[in-house]
């Protein structure tokens, strides 16, 4: 087995990631499957911060974690505010401005 | 040179697959919880694998602050939105899912294609000689050194993203809270006086004391919102009027 192994699994998810923030409506799920493609770039930093035998990449990924929480922390919060005001956690639902 | 040992071959070609499951069946199961359950479940895989990789930190770091803080903060607003928001897995915009699927199918594809056709030219290096001084030592050497700047940057981006959380959860009200002088005033202008006491307990003068049965206001009228609103959602609540008397003397007798 070699390491480049990891980045097959790593562009898997990321793929899975994509089609799920396609293809599902609640806002929620959307969210996760947007964190799920986070998680799989953090795995090719890994990977590669191995492959090339630096900490580099393994730094990159630190600062990747820490913008995903604040992406996190600001998502929810949207979602809270549409789900106050229109009571629904649906991405389809929240369309007004297309009307 | 790098040499993977079988213990590491075996933990990969285990967990991987299983990962891989996980996310599909992430995508397709119907609840939003499980969902959540399921990335819980890859984001600790993954932590195995940076552990794996000599990425020893990284591997605490994601179960705590993936699986630990991100996951359970999901975990709350699912509570907070209602456990039974799930979707309905039907597609709203026609020929979504099938475009999706070909898509993901061709970038897929694309993506392991040029990882097995893609070459470093150099063999690779591991982290033994990085890791020398321990992982931890060898990452806060380099935060505090090359990569100090952006660790300040991140600082500021926490703070304008805490900052940004409380300023969209602030709920601002658009109209002035009725004062308690106005919702009395309120009470005696809605035309029955059965209300202007303030609503009854459920079951009060119904001649039955359940908490499935309206109350009876004082001139006889039932009030449905007497009762709990996750029994009336369940379809729980009962008629009131099938309690009633036959031949009641409803006529008032004025006593001095």
């Amino acid at each position: 087995m070699n390491p480049y192994n990891y980045l097959y699994v790593a562009g898997l998810l990321f793929t899975i990631g994509a089609v799920g923030v396609i293809v599902r409506r609640n806002a929620i799920v959307v969210f996760m499957c947007i964190e799920l493609m986070l998680n799989a770039a953090n795995l090719t930093l890994v990977t590669f911060s191995r492959i090339n035998g630096t900490l580099d990449g393994q730094v990159t990924a630190f600062f990747t974690m820490v913008v995903a929480a604040c992406e996190v922390v600001v998502g929810l919060a949207i979602i809270i505010a549409i789900y106050r005001s229109r009571r629904t956690a649906s991405v389809d639902d929240a369309s007004l401005l297309s009307r | 040179m790098l040499t993977i040992q079988t213990p590491e071959a075996v933990m990969f070609w285990v967990l991987a697959p299983l990962s891989v499951i996980a996310a599909i069946s992430m995508l397709l199961v119907k609840k939003a919880v499980h969902s959540a359950l399921l990335l819980a479940w890859i984001m600790i895989t993954l932590a195995i694998f940076y552990i794996a990789q000599g990425a020893v930190f990284l591997g605490i770091v994601q179960i705590v602050v993936y699986t630990g803080a991100v996951m359970m903060l999901f975990l709350f607003i699912l509570m907070l939105v209602g456990v039974d928001a799930s979707d309905s897995l039907t597609e709203t915009i026609k020929g979504l899912r099938p475009i999706a699927i070909t898509a993901a199918l061709g970038f897929g594809g694309l993506l392991v294609s040029l990882i097995a056709r893609a070459s470093l030219g150099r063999p690779a290096v591991g982290l033994d000689e990085a890791n020398s001084d321990g992982n931890v030592e060898g990452i806060a050497a380099l935060l505090f050194s090359d990569y100090v700047f952006p660790f300040e940057v991140i600082s500021v981006l926490l703070i304008t993203a805490a900052l940004g959380a409380m300023v969209l959860a602030h709920h601002q009200r658009t109209v002035h809270r009725p004062s308690q002088r106005e919702q009395a005033i309120a009470r005696f202008r809605t035309g029955s006086l059965g209300r202007a006491a303030g609503l009854p307990n459920p079951g009060v003068y119904a001649r039955h004391n359940a908490v499935d049965v309206p109350a009876l206001l004082p001139d006889g009228t039932p009030a449905p919102n007497s009762i709990s609103a996750t029994l009336k959602a369940r379809g729980d609540m009962l008629e009131s009027s099938q309690f009633e008397l036959g031949e009641v003397d409803k006529t008032v007798r004025e006593e001095k």
